[in-house]
C-alpha cells in the first residue's frame, strides 16, 4: 500500500463517522422529533409519560365481580374484583402463566374461542353483564390489540376500515369511510408515515408500523375500552417508545387495559397496577403505590426482581 | 474533512470466502458418505429423466411442428399432408379446462370451507374428507364409464345430444362434469391447508373487532389463501388437461368439434370434440390414426402447455409476498 493510499484510508475512517452523523441529523429531520429524543435520551429512571393530573375516576366502565377463568376443570384467574374506568390505564402486571392474558381475554369474551375454557362470576360494561351482550357488539365496544401485529392480508386503507365495513347492512363506499379511516390513523400517529400509500399491502409495513396500525384498526370503531396484550413485547425500542407515547394520549377517551411484562412500561404508562399471581389478584393501586409502597409481600418481591 | 473521492475509494466489499472450516466428506461415517451420494446420484438421475423427456418432445415435436398445424382443422386422411392440423384438440382442451374447473373451484373451495371453519358434526366432516379421497383415488377411467351410464339416463338428455329413449351421453358439458372431479381434490387440498396454516392470532384480530365468523371467513380468511387455491386450480388445470381416459369416453373423441345445435354456447357445450390427449391417443400408433409425426407435435404442445401452469404454479406462489404463514418482516 502506497502512502498515498494510506493516507486516503485514514481520511476515510476519519470521515466515515461524520457521514453516520449526517445520517442521523437527516432522519431526525424526516422522523417525528420528539419520539427521536425520547429514544435517545438516556433513561436511568422510568419517566413517567403521564401528564400530572390524574384524571378524575368517575366513570366505572368495567367492573369484575368474582370472575374466575377456567380451563377444564383447572382455575387459570381465581376470584377477581376489579374496576376499570374510563380515561385511566390499567396495567396488569404478573409473572408468566398468572393468569394475565386469560382475563384480559375474558373481558371480550375471546376466550370463548377456546372450547375448554369457561368464566364464573359477573362482568359488567356500563352496568351490563357482558354475556348478556351479542359478542360481535360486545367487541366492538371492547376492542384489542395483540402481542404480535396481526395486520390483515390487504391495503392500509381496508385494514382500518375493516371494522366499520358492515356494521351495517349496506356496505359504506369509501368515500364515507375516508374520515374516519384518517381520524384513526391521525389518533394511532400513522398518518404521516402511510398517507401517500393507503393502498400498499399493510404486511408491507414495519414491525412497530403494523402494530399501530393494528391499534388504529382497534379504536377506528370509538370502542369505549382497549385491550392491549404486550403490545410492545415483538417491538424494538423506539416504536414502543412511540406506543407508550400513544396509549397517554389515546387514555383520554378510552379506558385501557394493558398486559405487560415490562415493569419499567407499566410505571411509565399506567394510571393503576394490578399484580397478579398464580391466577390470584394480589394487588391493585395507584402506580407509584405499587411501585415504592406495596402493601403485599409478593408484590413486593416481585417488582424487587425477587421472582419472575 | 473526507472528500467524497476518498470515502468510495474505502468502498466495502464483501469477502470471497463466506464460510469457515467445516469437516470434510472422508472424516464422516460409512453409512453418512453413502447416502450423501445416494442422494446426489438419485437426484441428478431425476434431471437427467426430466431433460431426456423434455429433449425428446422438443427435437420430435419442433421436426413435425409447422405453425400451420395450429391454424387448421384437423381431417380425417390417411397421408401426414392431408390429415390438417389440431386446431380443434387444442380449442377443446381449453374449453374443457375451462369447464371443469369453473364447476370445481367453487365445490372445492365451500367444501373446504366448510369443513376447516365448521366441520361439525365431526363424522360428517370426516365423511366428507374421505369421499374427496375417495374421488382422488378412482382411476379416470372408471370415473369416465360412471359418467357415460350417468349422463345417458334421460333426465340428462339436455346435457348432451338428445335421442329418442335415451341421451347420447357424450358432450363438453358431460365430460367438463366428470373433469371437474379429477380437478377438485387439488382444489380441494390445497384450500384446506391454506386454511388449516392461516395462524390464529389473523382469525383473533377479526373476532376482536367485532367480527362474526362468517365475515371472518369471507373478509379476511380466504383473502389470506387466494394464492393457495389458485395454486390448487393451476395443479387441476394440469390434470384436466392431462387427463385421456374421461376424453374419450364422454367427449365424443371426434376428429372435430361438432356443436349439437347453432346456439352460441349451448350448442357447444352439448357437444362433442376431442382434446390434445386424446388426439395423440388416435394418431399414435395404437390409434386409429397410426401417423405418429403428428402425435409427436401435438404432444410438444401439451407438453409446453403443462409446463407453462407448472411455471404458473410457481409465479402465483410469490405474488404479493412471502405467504401469511411465513415469518413476516419485522423492525424497519
Amino acid at each position: 500500500m502506497s502512502a498515498r493510499e494510506r493516507h486516503a484510508d485514514a481520511v476515510a475512517t476519519g470521515g466515515a463517522p461524520l457521514r453516520v452523523c449526517q445520517n442521523v441529523a437527516l432522519s431526525i429531520d424526516k422522523l417525528d422529533f420528539e419520539a427521536e429524543l425520547m429514544s435517545l435520551a438516556p433513561v436511568k429512571e422510568p419517566v413517567s409519560r403521564r401528564p400530572a393530573a390524574v384524571p378524575s375516576l368517575a366513570t366505572e366502565r368495567l367492573r369484575l365481580e368474582d370472575v374466575s377463568v377456567f380451563y377444564g376443570a383447572k382455575p387459570a384467574v381465581k376470584n377477581v374484583s376489579l374496576s376499570i374506568h374510563r380515561g385511566e390505564v390499567l396495567a396488569l402486571i404478573g409473572p408468566s402463566g398468572c393468569g394475565k392474558t386469560t382475563l384480559l381475554r375474558t373481558l371480550n369474551r375471546l376466550t370463548e374461542l377456546t372450547p375448554s375454557a369457561s368464566h364464573s362470576g359477573r362482568i359488567l360494561l356500563d352496568g351490563e353483564d357482558i354475556d348478556e351482550l351479542v359478542d360481535t357488539e360486545l367487541r366492538a365496544r371492547v376492542s384489542m390489540v395483540f402481542q404480535q401485529p396481526n395486520p390483515f392480508p390487504m391495503s392500509i386503507f381496508d385494514n382500518v376500515a375493516f371494522a366499520l365495513r358492515e356494521q351495517s347492512r349496506r356496505r359504506p363506499r369509501r368515500g364515507e369511510l375516508e374520515q374516519p379511516v384518517m381520524q384513526a390513523l391521525l389518533r394511532a400517529g400513522l398518518h404521516a408515515e402511510v398517507q401517500s400509500e393507503l393502498d400498499r399491502s399493510a404486511l408491507r409495513l414495519s414491525g412497530g408500523q403494523q402494530q399501530r396500525l393494528c391499534i388504529a384498526r382497534a379504536i377506528a370503531m370509538r370502542p369505549e375500552i382497549l385491550l392491549m396484550d404486550e403490545p410492545c413485547s415483538a417491538l424494538d425500542p423506539r416504536s414502543t417508545s412511540v406506543i407508550e407515547d400513544l396509549i397517554v394520549q389515546l387514555r383520554d377517551d378510552l379506558a385501557i387495559v394493558i398486559v405487560t411484562h415490562n415493569l419499567q412500561q407499566a410505571r411509565r404508562v399506567a394510571d393503576r397496577v394490578a399484580f397478579m399471581y398464580l391466577g390470584d389478584l394480589v394487588e391493585v393501586g395507584e402506580t407509584e403505590e405499587i411501585f415504592t409502597a406495596p402493601c403485599e409481600k409478593q408484590t413486593r418481591e416481585y417488582i424487587a426482581g425477587v421472582f419472575g | 474533512m473526507a472528500s467524497a473521492e476518498s470515502l468510495s475509494a474505502r468502498r466495502l466489499e464483501a469477502p470471497r470466502h463466506r464460510r469457515g472450516r467445516r469437516s470434510s466428506l472422508r472424516s464422516w461415517r460409512l453409512r453418512d458418505q453413502v447416502m450423501f451420494v445416494l442422494a446426489w446420484t438419485v437426484g441428478l438421475g431425476l434431471c437427467l429423466v426430466a431433460a431426456t423427456f423434455v429433449v425428446f418432445y422438443a427435437v420430435e415435436g419442433i421436426r413435425y411442428l409447422h405453425p400451420s398445424l395450429l391454424f387448421t382443422h384437423p381431417a380425417p386422411a390417411v397421408t401426414q399432408s392431408q390429415s390438417g392440423g389440431f386446431l380443434d384438440p387444442i380449442e377443446g382442451t381449453v374449453i374443457l379446462a375451462a369447464l371443469g374447473i369453473a364447476i370445481a373451484l367453487p365445490v372445492a373451495v365451500t367444501a373446504a370451507v366448510w369443513a376447516v371453519e365448521y366441520g361439525r358434526p365431526r363424522a360428517l366432516a370426516r365423511i366428507v374428507e374421505s369421499s374427496i379421497e375417495i374421488i382422488a383415488g378412482t382411476p379416470d377411467i372408471v370415473l369416465a364409464i360412471f359418467g357415460l351410464a350417468l349422463f345417458q339416463l334421460g333426465v340428462f338428455a339436455p346435457f348432451s345430444m338428445g335421442e329418442p329413449g335415451g341421451a347420447y351421453g357424450r358432450s363438453f358439458l358431460a365430460a367438463g362434469a366428470i373433469m371437474s372431479l379429477v380437478a377438485l381434490p387439488s382444489v380441494y387440498t390445497a384450500t384446506r391447508n391454506g386454511l388449516i396454516a392461516t395462524p390464529r392470532q389473523l382469525r383473533e384480530a377479526s373476532y376482536a373487532l367485532g367480527k362474526t365468523h362468517i365475515a371472518t371467513i369471507r373478509r379476511v380468511v380466504l383473502p389470506a389463501v387466494r394464492r393457495d387455491i389458485a395454486t390448487g386450480s393451476t395443479l387441476g388445470l394440469g390434470r384436466i388437461i392431462g387427463d385421456t381416459a374421461i376424453v374419450l369416453v364422454l367427449l365424443g373423441g371426434t376428429l372435430r368439434i361438432q356443436t349439437e345445435s347453432s346456439t352460441p354456447v349451448l350448442g357447444l357445450f352439448r357437444g362433442v370434440g376431442s382434446t390434445l390427449t386424446s388426439f395423440i391417443y388416435d394418431y399414435s400408433p395404437s390409434g386409429d390414426g397410426n401417423q405418429p409425426q403428428k402425435a409427436y407435435a401435438a404432444a410438444f404442445i401439451l407438453l409446453l402447455m403443462v409446463l407453462i401452469l407448472n411455471w404458473l404454479v410457481g409465479r402465483i406462489a410469490r405474488i404479493g409476498g412471502p405467504p401469511l404463514h411465513e415469518e413476516r418482516r419485522l423492525g424497519a
